[in-house]
């Protein structure tokens, strides 16, 4: 998930400063204020240019906020009455941030949508200055322009970005559930197009200063700079103000038009949209595709259609109207405050709260070639890390070798890097079958098979050839760290590392502590993470960790389901529908059945009662066919390379059939066999936080949605028993108890927040 | 003495500059010191040394330097270093059976000729006994020819080297696109009726798009006229300064050419056509007019342009080498010693034209010289933004300390002692050949103009520079 900052939300206006603004009041407060010094906004004028430089004070980046709108407009105010300012430039002082948008606790302050619609409504008149404006405003943007930035952006007459890779323009809202509340519904499609403008506000995706510019979205582009006299970042800047400054000359002077040559397509692409039928279809056809796409659990997506085809059919004052009020709806929303959540969750978990750790890693060394070791590895080398990858033969080594290198091939086919660029990443990868350089390394990741014995070994063979400094970081979805440790000459510096496959998408990364291992192991092990692009959550040593146990509750109510004779193509549908990426049953053959298998039996045997439910016999029985999921080409379905769509694997009739169990009808509904799933999901998630295996549930949250596919509507089984009630949980339990037994029985913690409604995960 | 200054301030611990300032004023008034100073204002009187032989240049010529696509489009490069080579052994009557060795350097590569150095010393009739290889480093494919030679010699393996360059921008290989040229060499292995046509069936119409070289970057697919648009913006370079160092360069070489300054051109009777006498990219404009012309690269708001720019040029020079033993043996009068001489390379995104800046302190140190000793500098011109970012970089104790890892700047050289006699600008910038053409001018100017040592540097693609002390040859 992209997520980043958002929304135009442009701080609070009193309503009696609002009321009593006009014209010549608005003077005497800028008179006024400019003794007090603005905080947020430098203002200078060269020659016939005010340039308007925004810096909010103490904060890596500049947000929208009452402070910055109120300066801001006061500054244009002052701009407006000059006779001797012709035109303006609006830029930002910091490198890397133009506006990324507001400071979401802003928002969700707000207790009412009236509060949050007279907010967008606030935007939308100063915006509607802007737009009007008589004087060209120019906006210089260098770096990220999100959600109200990019808003505030196309409100100016004008738009120059900086071509490098930190200058990200885009609509991200509707990833916190919201839409652009302050005309960015209005004023996109009518800039980039339907078509266009639909994509970025729907997808919420990031789009590149040159890719802007090929959408009409920026005018001119600027290229960075190297260094000169001064640290490049800081010229760039200048030297965007200074082209910025020309160009709104020549706006000024009427030399330079603002309206842009449009090409072929574009033409026909605007001549087919003032075709009402076209029009008509297009809507139709986004919303068909939002509605398959989301199982209509997202409302956001829905009414950005709604608002943007307000707007076009029946005028911009109706679109606005229709923005403001549904922004407002939309921002009480659980999924909204559901999405927001995981978002404070993620940045929260993009933090080192180990401190900074005594030595950086610079050497890594990853043992096992396999999927996982080979996407340790091209996470690794495209940071900069030097890596060594080992495998035990020359053809294992080849393939993760290989892999690698697809994984960044694909990236230069997306134009994302240079086939320089690729080829310098990949000369970070060393492949080698012997320990050399191992004495050098700072940190090694053991990725081999699942089983103890060998990891025994490769631990003692690795610990007789590194230095002392040297962490041992071992990825496994379930053995116990500390069972691994017990080899080792030092477990103080013995440390989980869980990454998720495929390693290069897949966010999260479980990192695992136990009792003897170091706070500056588990610095340096976050802090590899972080580099590694990764969100990550620190849990304590235990069976399964903590995806790993919350997932197999889950896996052995699957099997039960199955084992009462629900298809799994049905399956797969109510757990989609649930808002689950991925099907439960097509998930167990994407893990593979094999390592369900083993977990199931390890787990198994550890928790006893809790975990009964399915047959393990199924998957045993599934192994032994041959049906170890997508890798074999069979499991419950069928896969064939280059075939799409899956058929049912037959040969898993006379299995099911076998293991046959006859279902409880009266807790057999769709609505009941999804519930059954994600209510043993939710209580060993709280279970975990309730034996310490969690620090916070935030990091529950994160691990469930980010690792295991959690609906994200649903913010984490966390967020979800906040937001859908503690008792209504346990209700369900207790009924599912009833019928099945201890397996439902909920948690003490959970009961706790079900007997105390104020008792809350989130304050 | 300088050298004795440098080095104490290397020694000294300085903190402050202040510290710096203070500890320096007494040396420097010491009254010895100044005596000394006053006496020879050389801080050397020669870089000879005795563990290492003395190489000299005898004599270098270059044929007129042209405008692409004008008087020599219908040659090969090999024809112009052809060219070159006769007019050497014309000017310095040097026997042919006694160079050792010859070495070229090119940037672009016809590929019929890759080793042009030995195509073209056969066509001039040099003995075929006589080795020839060709280098590339871009524009300085020919500095790297002649330190080539120097280093030959320098170890004992030769006594005379020729060195030269070429470059023929009127015509460049334009390739079949891979696909293409693939389903050629699949046709040519083909072996049965059937073969061919299933590969032929394969063809599309795209194959047939050409691929052009470009005078971009591999290794960021930048162009150079971008890159140098940029570094000019990066020290903050503005188009009136880069348009009139263009009017400087050209005025100075119009005044060179009329003058007749310009005397290691010799003269070139082209097959079918016109005897070439001159170069023929001189062209002295206003200031006016060259700020009409709109930027080149950096749409619309740039400041690199044609007039400021240097523009495609066909050209080859060349240059005998000896050891000076060797050449005052044959009764030569050699025109300069060829002296300490460095390469050095950069980032080649940022800082792809900047050798100067980084090769010109290292050079000065390595000779134990300073800027106050140099008399003649030739440096070349590649962009009037390159030249004076460079120069401003040269002038920045920020930038020496913060991406030279130098305590501090090199400092500026006065224009009245740089590219007196125009520069790659005006006179034209063969890639392969401007190396020697910078040599002979350091040399030639040194002997017209007086003073000892002239400094020569460039930058080439890829982020690399050069730089050369070239010491005059007592009369």
């Amino acid at each position: 998930m992209v997520a980043s900052r958002v929304i135009g939300s442009l701080g609070r206006f009193t309503a009696s400063r609002t009321l009593c603004c006009p014209g010549y009041v608005c003077r005497n407060f800028a008179g006024s204020s400019a003794l007090l010094s603005r905080t947020h906004i430098n203002f200078g004028v060269k020659g016939d240019v005010a340039v308007i430089r925004i810096n909010s004070p103490n904060s890596k980046v500049n947000t929208l906020g009452q402070e910055l709108h109120s300066e801001f407009l006061e500054v244009m105010n002052e701009v407006w009455s000059s006779d001797q300012i012709r035109s303006v430039v609006l830029i930002s002082s910091k490198p890397g941030c133009f506006i990324a948008g507001a400071d979401l606790n802003m928002l969700n302050a707000f207790k009412t949508s009236q509060e949050v619609t007279q907010i967008s409504q606030e935007a939308h008149r100063t915006f509607e200055k802007l737009e009007k404006s008589t004087k060209p405003i120019v906006a210089a943007i260098s770096g990220s322009c999100l959600g109200g930035g990019l808003e505030l952006a196309i409100s100016c007459q004008y738009r120059i970005a900086t071509k490098d890779k930190k200058t990200v323009l885009g609509s991200p809202e509707v990833l916190l559930g919201l839409l652009p509340g302050a005309g960015g519904t209005q004023r996109l499609p009518k800039m980039v197009g339907v078509p266009a403008a639909f994509d970025m506000m729907l997808t919420g995706r990031n789009i590149r200063a040159d890719r802007a510019k090929k959408m009409g979205l920026v005018d001119q582009l600027v290229e960075p700079l190297g260094p000169g006299l001064k640290p490049p970042e800081e010229r760039t800047i200048e030297y965007l103000e200074e082209v910025a400054i020309t160009f709104a000359k020549g706006l000024a002077d009427k030399k330079i038009s603002p309206k842009r040559d449009k090409g072929l397509v574009e033409k026909l692409t605007s001549y087919a949209m003032s075709i009402p039928f076209v029009r008509q279809q297009i809507y139709k056809k986004v919303e068909e595709k939002v509605r398959k796409q989301t199982k209509g659990l997202y409302p956001a997506p829905l009414k950005i259609i709604d608002v943007v085809k307000t707007g076009i059919e029946q005028g911009s004052d109706a679109g606005y109207l229709s923005e403001s009020q549904k922004f407002g709806e939309l921002a009480m929303t659980k999924e909204s405050k559901a999405l927001m959540g995981l978002y404070h969750g993620q940045t929260l978990c993009k933090k080192n709260k180990f401190g900074a750790p005594q030595k950086e890693v610079q050497h890594l060394a990853i043992l096992g070639a396999g999927l996982m070791g080979a996407g340790i590895a091209q996470v690794s080398v495209d940071k900069g890390l030097k890596t060594i990858l080992k495998d035990a033969t020359l053809g294992a080594l080849g393939r993760g070798q290989q892999q690698v290198f697809k994984g960044l091939n694909d990236k230069v086919k997306k134009k994302a890097i240079t086939s320089f660029e690729r080829d310098s990443i990949f000369s970070n990868l060393t492949g080698q079958l012997d320990y050399q350089g191992f004495e050098k390394a700072d940190m090694v990741i053991e990725a081999v098979f699942e089983d103890l014995s060998l990891k025994h070994r490769v631990l003692k063979e690795v610990e007789a050839v590194i230095p002392d400094y040297c962490i041992f970081a071992s990825n496994t979805s379930a053995l116990p760290i500390s069972e691994i440790a017990t080899v080792s000459k030092r477990p103080e510096k013995v440390i989980g590392m869980h990454y998720f496959s495929p390693v290069d998408k897949m966010q999260l990364l479980e990192i695992i502590t136990t009792d003897k291992t170091s706070k500056d192991t588990t610095a340096i092990a976050v802090a590899v993470g972080l580099k590694q692009g990764k969100v990550i959550i620190v849990v304590k040593d235990g069976p399964g960790f903590y995806t790993t146990r919350c997932l197999a509750p889950m896996m052995f109510e699957v099997i039960r389901i199955l084992q009462e004779g629900v298809d799994p193509k049905k399956l797969d549908s109510l757990t989609m529908r649930f808002g689950f990426p991925v099907g439960a049953a097509t998930l167990v053959d994407e893990v593979g059945v094999d390592v369900a298998k083993h977990v199931a039996e390890d787990l198994g045997k550890t928790f006893g009662d809790r975990f009964a439910g399915g047959n393990i016999e199924l998957l045993k029985q599934m192994v032994s066919r041959g049906f170890l999921g997508r890798k074999s080409g069979k499991g419950f379905y069928i896969y064939q390379e280059g075939v799409k769509s899956k058929n049912l694997n037959s040969d898993m009739d006379s299995i099911l059939a076998s293991l046959k169990l006859a279902p409880h009808p009266e807790v057999s509904s769709d609505e009941d066999i999804q519930y059954r799933l994600v209510t043993r999901f939710v209580n060993e998630a709280i279970l975990c936080l309730q034996e310490g295996i969690l620090a916070t549930p935030a990091e529950g949250d994160i691990g469930a949605v980010f690792g295991l596919g959690f609906p994200p509507c649903l913010g984490g089984p966390f967020r979800f028993v906040d937001l859908y009630g503690a008792q209504k949980i346990v209700d369900r339990l207790r009924k599912y108890e009833a019928a099945y037994g201890k397996q439902f029985t909920p948690c003490q913690l959970l009961l706790d927040h079900a007997s105390s409604p104020n008792k809350r995960f989130y304050q | 003495m300088t050298s004795f200054l440098t080095y104490t301030f290397k020694n000294l611990p300085s903190t402050s500059n202040w510290a710096l300032r203070s500890s320096i004023r007494p040396l420097s008034c010491s009254s010895q010191l100044r005596a000394a100073a006053d006496v020879q204002t050389k801080s050397k009187k020669t870089l000879a040394k005795s563990s290492v032989r003395n190489i000299v240049v005898v004599d270098g010529v270059r044929i007129p330097f042209l405008l692409s696509g004008t008087s020599y489009k219908d040659l090969m490069p090999h024809d112009l270093a052809r060219a070159a080579l006769l007019g050497l052994l014309h000017r310095t009557s040097v026997p042919k059976d006694v160079v050792d060795y010859i070495i070229f350097g090119t940037v672009i590569q016809e590929v019929k000729t890759s080793n042009v150095a030995r195509e073209a010393a056969l066509g001039a009739g040099f003995s075929n006994r006589i080795p020839a290889h060709t280098v590339t480093m871009a524009c300085i494919s020919a500095n790297q020819a002649m330190t080539t030679g120097v280093c030959l010699i320098a170890s004992g393996q030769c006594d005379v080297v020729v060195a030269g360059g070429v470059e023929l921008m009127s015509d460049v290989p334009i390739r079949h696109s891979r696909k293409m040229r693939k389903m050629m060499l699949d046709l040519n292995k083909a072996k049965t009726l059937g073969q061919r046509l299933s590969l032929i069936s394969k063809f599309r119409l795209n194959f047939l798009s050409p691929e052009l070289p470009a005078v971009a970057e591999f290794s960021t697919s930048e162009t150079m006229g971008h890159s140098a648009d940029r570094l000019a913006a990066a020290f903050a370079v503005s188009r009136l300064e880069q348009d009139e160092y263009a009017l400087r360069s050209h005025l100075l070489a119009k005044k060179a050419q009329e003058e007749g300054l310009l005397s290691d051109v010799v003269l070139f009777k082209v097959p079918g056509k016109d005897t070439v006498t001159q170069d023929n990219g001189i062209r002295p404009s206003s200031l006016e007019q060259m700020a009409k012309l709109k930027p080149a690269f950096i749409k619309p708001y740039g400041t690199v342009t044609a007039a400021n720019s240097s523009f495609l040029t066909d050209g080859a020079s060349a240059v005998l080498i000896m050891a000076e033993e060797k050449a005052l043996a044959m009764g030569y009068k050699p025109k300069a010693y060829l002296r300490n001489f460095v390469y050095v390379s950069q980032d080649p995104k940022d800082q792809l034209l900047l050798g100067p800046t980084y090769a010109t302190p290292k050079v000065l140190e390595k000779a134990g010289l300073t800027l106050n000793d140099i008399d003649a500098f030739e440096f070349h011109e590649a962009f009037s933004g390159q030249i004076l970012a460079n120069l401003k970089a040269m002038d920045s104790d920020w930038f020496a300390q913060n991406y030279m890892n130098r305590k501090a700047k090199v400092g500026v050289p006065p224009l009245e002692k740089f590219n007196n006699w125009g520069g790659s600008l005006s006179l034209g910038h063969p890639f392969g050949a401007t190396g020697c053409r910078l040599v002979m001018a350091a040399a030639n100017r040194l002997r017209k103009e007086g003073g000892q040592y002239g400094l020569v540097a460039a930058c080439a693609a890829g982020g690399q520079g050069h730089a050369m002390i070239v010491e005059a040859y007592p009369k």
